[in-house]
């Protein structure tokens, strides 16, 4: 069977129907932008998940790999774009090894927005797709609806606002690398610093006519947490317990393979 | 042909249905004159003193209104700058109503000054903020207010409200947005909820950990790290930390700024 599964429709409208709210999605409430340059084209994302007010994770990765010349910028519900982007990947993959031409950026836009225009919008993807081919550079952004536009800077997501006034701003035409790079980087900070949604690292996407794309994760670390003033290890023996087993690394090791870690054996793993 | 069309079989009845009216139904209109502007606060007692804090974000929605709009107050002062004041007011929820609060109980701790010749005590600011909020039982005051000084023998005293006026007097309480992931990190670091001396007994009737005032420095420590955690979990909580401390040589404002992502 392909295709989701809806043998619990009935059963989650008729709970709904009572009052039961349906569970809450992470969201990568995002900034994703794109802009071309003279030889390619880059695209940056924030790295904040939220689950309504609440972060669900600081360093997370919007930039997914569609093709070595393609990739996308997600924003919406973090399931949808990660598995719609895979199922286009995939395809895409399958097209090429059929026609054994290199993916085009147009025909993974069109699959995308057919696939998403087939659900209605009930797939809440918002994508912004970039790449090289043949053809020459691509940068064109698809909403969960299914609509698409071709330009040459995008942005996308919950600080599409603040990272277009960034480009509405400084960008001009003819860029080269390290201009489209600077520029999206920055845009991709106005989000960070002034939505909500967004927040912690730039990544960043180069990719070129003629060379290997370069993925640049945590290309920015402008939000780094600084030293806690406490110490919040607790001493041995401060929960309680009833009873207690030793299972000695010994013991353990006739069923598993057990691995000396490095480091303070005493340290307690309280951030990371 | 058309009764079966009609027909709808009742064991796999859908969840949706076609058959909606052509005319749009009647416009329900509303006002809802509140909106949530975010932020925390945080209040913790002493031996001789008494710390009241807030982030100084204000948002709405995704938005930021302000990166410093502050939450923590003098109340009772002789001019703008809350010179000469001896209770603190952290409001924190709707920003406004925050605001009117502030004033209006400011103005009756003046009055109260003026009236009497002597100033309010705590015990006593804190009854009549109660009854103000209740004043409003039916269109309430939306925020969680935290009053904060020292009581007659000089102790840190703390007063946590809801927005209809119940209250109680606490060792150590949060407000607002992150409260949740604030208050059990004060739980067991003020109280020592869940902590037991190592040791000192087998299973059941090992000791728990005995609470007590806290020196002023670990407790500024505790406070800014609760902050610098909150900050971030949560989306609302950032960009400055206003701290008060009240002791009996009067106020003092410590400002610490905060991630602004």
């Amino acid at each position: 069977m392909t295709g989701f599964d809806f043998s619990n429709y009935n059963r989650n409208a008729a709970l709904h129907a009572r009052g039961v709210p349906l569970p809450k999605a992470t969201s990568t409430g995002t900034t994703i932008v794109g802009c071309i340059f003279d030889n390619g084209v880059v695209i940056a994302a924030d790295t904040r998940a939220t689950s309504g007010p609440i972060v669900a994770d600081k360093n997370c990765e919007k930039l997914h790999y569609i093709a070595p010349k393609i990739w996308c910028a997600g924003a919406g519900t973090a399931a949808d774009t990660e598995f719609t982007t895979a199922l286009i990947s995939s395809n895409v993959e399958l097209h090429s090894l059929s026609t054994g031409r290199d993916p085009r950026v147009i025909t993974c836009m069109t699959m995308l927005k057919q696939h998403l225009f087939r659900y209605q919008g009930h797939i809440g993807a918002y994508l912004v797709v970039a790449g090289v081919d043949p053809t020459g550079v691509g940068l064109f952004t698809v909403h969960a609806h299914g609509s698409t536009d071709k330009l040459p800077y995008v942005t996308m997501g919950s600080g599409s606002l603040a990272a277009m006034s960034v480009f509405e701003s400084t960008w001009k035409p003819n860029m080269n690398r390290e201009e489209a790079v600077a520029i999206c980087a920055e845009a991709i900070k106005a989000g960070i610093f002034n939505d909500l949604g967004s927040g912690s690292n730039v990544d960043v996407c180069v990719i070129e006519n003629d060379k290997p794309t370069q993925l640049l994760r945590n290309y920015m670390k402008p939000n780094e947490r600084g030293q806690k003033e406490r110490d919040y290890r607790f001493p041995k023996g401060t929960t309680a317990y009833l009873n207690q087993k030793i299972i000695s690394k010994e013991d353990m090791r006739k069923y598993i393979s057990v691995e000396e870690a490095s480091g303070d054996p005493n340290l307690m793993e309280v951030d990371s | 042909m058309t009764s079966l069309v009609n027909q709808q079989p009742h064991s796999e009845a859908i969840g949706y249905s076609f058959s909606q009216s052509t005319h749009a139904p009647n416009k329900q209109h509303s006002f809802y004159p509140y909106t949530d502007n975010g932020g925390s606060t945080l209040g913790i007692t002493g031996a001789d003193f008494a710390i009241l804090a807030g982030d100084t974000r204000s948002v709405a929605g995704y938005n930021i209104n302000s990166r410093y709009a502050p939450k923590v107050f003098k109340i009772g002062g002789d001019d703008e700058t809350g010179e000469g004041a001896h209770i603190l007011l952290s409001v924190v929820g709707f920003a406004a109503d925050g605001h009117a609060l502030k004033e209006r109980l400011d103005a009756v701790v003046k009055m109260y000054k003026y009236q009497h010749g002597k100033p309010m005590s705590v015990r006593a600011c804190a009854q009549r903020l109660s009854t103000i909020l209740y004043q409003k039982r039916f269109f309430p005051y939306y925020v969680h207010a935290i009053l904060a000084g020292l009581d007659e023998e000089g102790t840190g005293a703390l007063y946590s409200y809801d927005p209809v006026g119940s209250y109680e007097r606490e060792q150590c309480r949060a407000a607002g947005s992150a409260a949740s992931l604030i208050m059990p990190f004060l739980d067991n670091q003020v109280n020592f909820k869940n902590q037991y001396i190592p040791g000192s007994g087998e299973g059941h009737a090992l000791e728990p950990k005995k609470a007590g005032p806290l020196p002023r420095s670990t407790v500024e420590q505790l406070v800014r790290d609760a902050f610098t955690s909150a900050v971030e979990r949560h989306i609302e909580v950032g960009d400055g930390l206003q701290m008060m401390v009240i002791t009996a040589n009067g106020i003092e404002e410590i400002y610490t700024p905060l991630k602004q992502d």
